[in-house]
Order: C-alpha cells, then sequence, then structure tokens
C-alpha cells in the first residue's frame, strides 16, 4: 500500500490533499468537517491585520463558466480575504490544531507593506500553533486595489522585501503564494527565493470576467447593476498553473524551490500531474466547493491504488519526475514523425476529423460515399486536431514512423535513433542559431 | 368505474377515470429546458449528418440542435419549420427509430442516439406555445391553387404556396382539418388537441381559406377545380380500407381500426366509449399496432394482434411492437383469419398458422373475441381519372400526375412510405414545383 504522507517544507501531512485558503477554509466548523472528511491538510483563509474586520458584498461573489448539464468548469470570485474579527479566527486555528495534530494548518496572511504590520500578525500567529503560514500575494480582486494581494505579486521587488520580513520575525516555514497575473512567473518566484521563502504556491486566481448579462449589458456577477473582474480559478484554469509550475521547476534560478500547486485540482489524477512536474503536494479549492470534502476519499483511493499500480512507494519517488522533460521548443526532435490512423471498428462515421481537417487544417482525411474516413498519409503533418475532436476514446491515434520509414509528406526518410536533429541543428538554420528567426528579421 | 376489464361483452367505462386519464397521456413527456440542454450536448454536430441523410424532410438537425444548446430554440424551430411545416407533429409521430435516430452516430457508438425526436418537440412547442408564426408571405402573384386534404401532405402544400404568395383554397371532406394527424393517430401520442392546433397555428400564415365538409367527387370535382383554379394538389389519401374477404367479416364488433382510432381521438370522455374484453386485432402495421394498444389501454382484459407473416415483417417498427407488448398486447405472427365466428355479434375467430410465405399450413386455432379490429391496409378508391401506378396516383418525383396542372402527394400517390413526415415533402416538393411552373 502506498504512503501518502507528505513532507512539505517540514510540514508533514498524512496526505498531499490540502484545501486551498478560500471560503472552506473560513472557519472551524468547515476545517474539521473538513479533517474528518479526510483532507491532509489545510491553508486557512486569508487573516489581514487587526481592526475593522473586512467587508464583502452581500451580491453574488461568484461567475462561472459551464460545461454540459451544468458541469462547473470554471469559477471566479470577488470575495476579499475573512470578513471575520482576526482574534476569532486565531482561537479557532488554535483549537483546530490542537485537535488535529496530525494534520497540516497553514495560515494565510495579507497585511500591508509595512514591516511592522507583518511582524504583529506574525506574532499573533505563532501562538496558535499553526504549522506554517502562506502569504497571500495573489488575490487579484478588491485588495489589489489597497496595495495588497496580486498588487504585491506584481512586483519582485515587493515579494522579496516581504519574505525577508517574515522569515526575519517568524520561525514558521513560510510559503509565498503567487499571483498568475504577471508576464513572467520565474521573477516573483526567484524575488522569494532569494528573500529566504521556504516555498512557492501557485497559482492564485487569474483576473477575469466570467460572463456579460446581455438583458442588464453588465459584467456578472453583478452587484447593483455593476460588475467587477474576479479570480478565475477551477478546472479551466489548470492548463495555466500547470505550466507556470514546470517554468519556476525547471528555471535556473528557482529550480529545486518546493512547490505547492494550486490551480483546478479535481481528482487524484490532476494531483498526480502537478506533483510529477514538481510540485510538494496538491491544494484543492473548487473541486470541495462544487461536491463537498468528500471528493478527497476519491484522491486518496485514486492516487493510492495508481502508485501501487506504477511501483511508487511515497510521493516522493514521483514528484519531478516529469520535471526534466519539459523543455524549450528548439530542443523538440524534428525528424520525429508521426501519422494519424483510424481504427475503422471505433469509428462511429460522425465526420468531425473531416470537418476539422478540411476545413481547418491539412486536407489529410478522405471521406468516402460510404462515410468511411482515412488518413492520406501524404497530407498528414501529424496536427494531432482530428485526434483532439474525435468523440471516441482511441479511435484516432498517431503512429509513429520508425527509422527508415518515408514521410510520404515530405518524402524524408527517418533517421536513426541516434541522428535526431533539433531546430539548432536543422538545414534550415544552419548557424545553429536558437535564435535563427528573430535575428534573420534584425 | 361501473365496469371492469372481465366484464362479458362489449361496454365502456372498463377502468377509473383516473386510469384512462394516465394511460392515454403524452407517451413521452416534454423535455424541459434543462434536460433539452442536456439532450442537446449529445449531439456531435457531425458532417454531413447521418440523420438529416434520413429525414425524409431533410430538416438540419445538427443545426436545430445546436440552436437548442445555445439557448435558441425558437431558432431551433425555424431551422425546423423551414423545411417540415409539421415539424411540431412529426416530433411526436415519426418513427424516428426508423430515421433518424437509427442512423445517429452515437446510436451506434452507445446503442442510445440523440433524443432528436424529442428535442424537436421542444424546439417546436417553444415556438408555437408563443403562438408565433415565424414565417411570412411574398408579394401576391395573383394566382389561386386548389389543394384537396387537409392531413400532411395538403397543409405543407397550402403552407409553401401560401408563403410564396399564391392564395389557396383547401377542400377537406371531414368536419375539421388535420387527416390522419387528427384522426388516425394514436391519443397518446398527440395529446391536448395538438393536431387542432398545429392546423390553426400553420393558417396564421395567412392566404389559406379551408372549406370543410367539402369532399372531393361530391361537393367539389377535379373538372371543377382544374377549371376555377391554376393548379390542383391532392392530398386526399386512403379513403377506403381493404376486406378481408371470409365470412363473419359483417357481424357486430367488427370493424374497421382507422374508424376505431378515429372515434376514440374525437371522443371527449373516454369512460363513454365501449371496448370489448376480448380485442383481436388483425394486421401488423402502425395502425394494428395503435389500436391494439388503445384497446388494452381502455380496459380490455385480452388484446391479440394477430399478423399473418413474421413479426420482423411487421411493417410496425420494433420500437412499436415492443411498446405494444409493454402494454400487454400479445403478437401472434404467422397466423391469417378463416373466418369470423358469430350469432349477430362476433364471438371468435378462427385463424390458420401460415409458413414462411404466408400460406396456410393446414393447423387452426381460435381466439375468442368479443371485438375485431380489422387493420390489413388502406385503398384509394375513386380514381378521379387518374393514370394509377399499383393502388396509388402515378406521379413524379415533384408530385405531378398525369393530368397537367394536378399534383398529388401523400398516401394517395405513388412513392415514399405512408409516413407523416414523408407526406409533408411531399406536399412541400409538389409546392415548389407548381410555384416553379405558374410563374414560368
Amino acid at each position: 500500500m502506498a504512503d501518502l504522507t507528505t513532507d512539505f517544507i517540514g510540514i508533514k501531512s498524512p496526505n498531499p490533499f490540502w484545501l486551498a485558503s478560500a471560503p472552506p477554509t473560513d472557519k472551524e466548523y468547515n476545517v474539521r468537517r473538513a479533517f474528518e472528511a479526510g483532507w491532509g491538510g489545510v491553508v486557512w483563509k486569508t487573516l489581514g491585520e487587526d481592526g475593522p474586520p473586512v467587508v464583502n458584498v452581500s451580491g453574488p461573489r461568484y461567475g462561472a463558466i459551464y460545461g454540459a448539464d451544468r458541469r462547473l468548469l470554471g469559477l471566479n470570485n470577488i470575495e476579499l480575504i475573512t470578513d471575520r474579527p482576526l482574534q476569532t479566527n486565531l482561537d479557532e486555528i488554535k483549537r483546530v490544531k490542537a485537535d488535529y495534530p496530525d494534520r497540516a494548518v497553514v495560515v494565510s496572511l495579507m497585511v500591508p507593506l509595512e514591516e511592522d504590520a507583518w511582524r504583529k500578525i506574525l506574532d499573533r500567529v505563532g501562538e496558535t500553533g499553526a504549522d506554517g503560514v502562506e502569504l497571500n500575494f495573489g488575490c487579484p480582486h478588491g485588495m489589489a486595489e489597497r496595495g495588497m494581494g496580486s498588487a504585491v505579486g506584481q512586483v519582485p521587488e515587493y515579494v522579496g522585501q516581504i519574505a525577508e520580513w517574515v522569515k526575519k520575525h517568524s520561525d514558521l516555514p513560510c510559503i509565498v503564494k503567487l499571483t498568475p497575473n504577471i508576464t513572467d512567473i520565474t521573477k516573483p518566484a526567484q524575488a522569494a527565493k532569494e528573500g529566504g521563502a521556504d516555498a512557492v504556491s501557485m497559482i492564485n486566481t487569474i483576473n477575469s470576467i466570467t460572463s456579460v448579462n446581455l438583458d442588464e449589458m453588465c459584467p456578472e456577477p453583478m452587484i447593483d447593476g455593476k460588475g467587477t473582474h474576479g479570480g478565475y480559478c477551477g478546472p479551466a484554469v489548470k492548463p495555466i498553473a500547470m505550466n507556470m509550475i514546470a517554468e519556476v521547476a525547471r528555471n535556473e534560478h528557482t529550480a529545486g524551490i518546493p512547490i505547492s500547486a494550486i490551480g483546478g485540482i479535481s481528482t487524484w489524477r490532476d494531483a498526480a500531474e502537478f506533483m510529477a512536474l514538481g510540485a510538494g503536494n496538491a491544494q484543492v479549492c473548487t473541486a470541495a466547493m462544487t461536491y463537498g470534502f468528500k471528493i478527497v476519499q476519491e484522491m486518496i483511493s485514486g492516487m493510492s491504488q495508481w502508485m501501487d499500480e506504477k511501483g511508487y512507494e511515497k510521493t516522493s519517488d514521483f514528484i519531478g519526475m516529469a520535471t526534466p522533460k519539459v523543455t524549450d521548443w528548439q530542443h523538440l526532435n524534428l525528424d520525429y514523425v508521426t501519422k494519424a490512423e483510424i481504427n475503422q471498428d471505433l469509428c462511429i462515421s460522425c465526420g468531425r476529423c473531416f470537418a476539422a481537417c478540411e476545413d481547418t487544417s491539412h486536407q489529410a482525411i478522405a471521406m468516402s460515399d460510404d462515410r468511411v474516413f482515412t488518413v492520406k498519409d501524404d497530407e498528414c503533418v501529424a496536427c494531432n486536431l482530428c485526434v483532439n475532436v474525435c468523440p471516441v476514446d482511441d479511435c484516432i491515434t498517431m503512429r509513429t514512423l520508425k527509422p527508415g520509414e518515408v514521410d510520404e509528406r515530405t518524402g524524408m526518410t527517418i533517421p536513426a535513433e541516434d541522428d535526431k536533429r533539433t531546430w539548432l541543428e536543422h538545414p534550415n538554420n544552419p548557424d545553429g542559431d536558437p535564435l535563427a528567426c528573430i535575428s534573420r528579421g534584425q | 368505474m361501473t365496469h371492469s376489464p372481465t366484464t362479458p361483452g362489449v361496454v365502456a367505462s372498463r377502468l377509473d377515470a383516473a386510469t384512462l386519464a394516465d394511460n392515454f397521456s403524452d407517451l413521452h413527456p416534454p423535455l424541459d429546458a434543462h434536460e433539452a440542454h442536456v439532450a442537446s450536448d449529445r449531439c456531435y454536430f457531425c458532417y454531413d449528418a447521418p440523420c438529416m441523410e434520413a429525414c425524409p424532410t431533410s430538416i438540419d438537425i445538427p443545426l436545430f440542435i445546436r440552436q437548442i444548446m445555445t439557448g435558441t430554440p425558437e431558432a431551433a424551430a425555424k431551422t425546423i419549420l423551414d423545411q417540415n411545416i409539421l415539424g411540431g407533429m412529426c416530433a411526436r409521430v415519426c418513427p424516428t427509430e426508423n430515421l433518424c435516430e437509427e442512423v445517429c452516430v452515437r446510436e451506434t457508438a452507445e446503442g442510445e442516439p440523440v433524443q432528436i425526436g424529442r428535442l424537436q418537440r421542444f424546439a417546436t412547442d417553444t415556438l408555437m406555445w408563443k403562438n408565433e408564426h415565424p414565417f411570412t408571405r411574398a408579394e401576391p402573384t395573383g394566382k389561386r391553387v386548389a389543394v384537396v386534404g387537409a392531413g400532411p401532405a395538403g397543409l405543407a402544400c397550402a403552407h409553401r404556396l401560401a408563403m410564396k404568395g399564391h392564395d389557396v383554397v383547401i377542400h377537406d371532406a371531414r368536419k375539421k382539418a388535420g387527416g390522419l394527424n387528427e384522426f388516425g393517430i394514436a391519443s397518446y401520442k398527440s395529446v391536448e388537441d395538438f393536431a387542432a392546433r398545429e392546423v390553426e397555428w400553420l393558417m396564421g400564415i395567412g392566404g389559406i381559406e379551408m372549406k370543410l365538409d367539402s369532399a372531393l367527387g361530391t361537393t367539389v370535382h377535379l373538372d371543377g377545380l382544374a377549371e376555377e383554379f391554376d393548379a390542383v394538389f391532392l392530398g386526399i389519401g386512403l379513403g377506403d380500407t381493404n376486406k378481408l374477404g371470409i365470412e363473419g367479416e359483417e357481424l357486430d364488433g367488427v370493424s374497421d381500426a382507422v374508424d376505431f382510432i378515429e372515434t376514440l381521438r374525437q371522443t371527449e370522455d373516454l369512460s363513454t366509449l365501449p371496448i370489448g374484453r376480448r380485442v383481436v386485432v388483425i394486421g401488423g402495421g402502425m395502425t394494428a399496432v395503435d389500436a391494439a394498444v388503445q384497446s388494452k389501454l381502455l380496459g380490455a382484459e385480452e388484446v391479440n394482434l394477430v399478423y399473418r407473416r413474421g413479426q420482423t415483417q411487421m411493417p410496425a417498427s420494433k420500437y412499436e411492437q415492443d411498446l405494444a407488448a409493454s402494454k400487454g398486447v400479445k403478437i401472434i405472427p404467422h397466423a391469417a383469419p378463416q373466418k369470423i365466428i358469430g350469432d349477430g355479434s362476433v364471438e371468435a375467430v378462427e385463424f390458420a398458422y401460415t409458413d414462411a410465405s404466408a400460406k396456410p399450413t393446414g393447423e387452426t386455432f381460435t381466439l375468442v373475441a368479443d371485438q375485431v379490429f380489422k387493420a390489413i391496409g388502406q385503398a384509394l378508391g375513386d380514381t378521379h381519372g387518374l393514370e394509377m401506378e399499383g393502388r396509388k396516383v402515378s406521379v413524379t418525383e415533384t408530385g405531378r400526375t398525369n393530368r397537367p396542372g394536378v399534383w398529388a402527394g401523400g398516401d394517395c400517390a405513388s412513392g415514399g412510405d405512408d409516413l407523416t413526415v414523408t407526406a409533408v415533402a411531399e406536399g412541400r416538393d409538389a409546392a415548389e414545383d407548381i410555384h416553379a411552373t405558374l410563374m414560368g
């Protein structure tokens, strides 16, 4: 039986599944239910500085993108950090941690860009027995207008500065939560690392408008006839989050910093993918908000089964295994040739591959009068669109041409294994210049 | 409830009112908006879609389903009605299991087609319940066309002609328009007076005058119509029924299934409609199934549907056969009636078993019966001097008869299956040809 325990920057948890800082972790009642359901840890919803609590809107706080049958694909929110008194949260954190010593309790924090504000709140959090802190430099809505959240995360100097203050005033492990609303995610990650942060977590939510009410001519969620951009999350953002994690995991300045993955994780498989790219654990929010806390049971059983099947005894056996395979385009093998193949036994003759290829791609699929669809190898560039639009699992697959075979489209004979050419060796780039196209334009 | 299914003879009120109401409610209740959205999402939007090919009226099914999915069922209805003005009724009565849904790629993939018929109903109902008529008439042409028969073919023809700017007069022999939609379809397929409401909605185009109680051959004559109008379209259906030609056919309790179905459709209070304790239906088509099922639903204790060929050869679809079986109808294939036994009223029917080629084997059996419905096909009757092809008026692909200026379509004309949807296609195509001819 696989061992799911994780040790993330010294914070131990019985499984890698944490609830991310968000409404599900806003109070003792929810967190106790989450721990009873089996979650390995929580990041308590962001606390702000002492004083009059934050005020939230009392109209809709969420907007949504749906798939078929109202399946929630993406959610955005305009909710701010906790709107409950600081001391109430701290008391609850202390009680919960005392009752669940084996679970991870990390406290998310967001206070103004002043050393004293950070010192004060860290002192208070230190008394709760919490396992660590997560610095919320990510929320793109509301608090950012007040110079916090993503307004900090978008300025690497601020990120580094606050990380330094936190490490100076607290012994707690420190995770910096990054905003994706930035051009190059490695810059704030690097700043966090250089500031002394123990880890980064990513991604926070993405700036977004989910829908426009065409009757009211107003973005949604709509608050008395007006809307504002909110933070986008859920399954729809997973590809964006995975790329950002992979970039941080492989960048020379940030490689090695522990990463806590966030971004549309809904199943054990999502979590495993993020961890394979280098994340040490997986934070979940939207899936829990959609289905409730019980989903963690599937995540635990699913990851266990998969690890057993693959022979991984502990999570560290597979964490980061896919990282070395993330590379730049220029290192891809340009002599690697595949061709689409349609399994006629599985084909249901819907013709979607034909429409896609004929109208929008390379006219590489033939359609007979009796609706038999076949690939024209001399036209197929192996773009994979037919595979992507085919509604039947495994009906269209890509066959890899072996060395010695001829690509009917180009006439090229596939070279031997050790004779691959990337862009750097390609004859169209005689100088082996990775910037060839750019320099030609200059 | 004064009687029960086991009360001897032919009596009314075998079931209580609530059971009757339930038995004759919508066979397939309409989809609600969410169900329609989920059902529409299953459509793969196939290229050159097989369902569209299978539809006799060539409705652009993937397009209308996508229009439902994107929240515009009214636009979906327009897509349907562009091709099939009786899309509302066809959504209810089409044997979709043999047409669009049979070839749906999801039937191939999963044995569960997209619910095209029910989605079509969702779209057309949405539009029709708003009482909107989405078509307008072209500039008046000054041409006048007579349409005989207010059934599916005649209505489709009349509507298309009116849309083109011609003035249309429809003559129908009955007191109500709709043809078989009104008189010939099982009640549970067209509840809440849908056929009549659809006719009223269709007439919303304007330019169509409806003359009821006006039969061809008695009130009006083909020669007169041909003289008075610029063109004539005949959608007169099949007015006669085939006879068994056996002893006892004239006994009380023996009648045509079409008459039974018609009476049932026009009966306001089903608890007043008499039905036998033991009913025998002879035939294997949709009419036979409709009569058998409805006999059962009225409370007959025992209903036998007897067909002279094998069950796989029955014109009624497998789906219809299963429906009949699920309602408690017993289907007896390979048996042909020899004589109907009775003294004044029917008491039993003697059948001979038949072989693979429907020839009697010599072995016989007898079914006790107090009511017998004959459903062995209908016939044209008066040919009105037109050239025939077999037992139907001979027409070209666009419905031209051998007589210039006279078109025909629907069940009375050659070509195509005797289906509502086929009749609509024929009426529509004849209208296009009439228009092209009149406008030179």
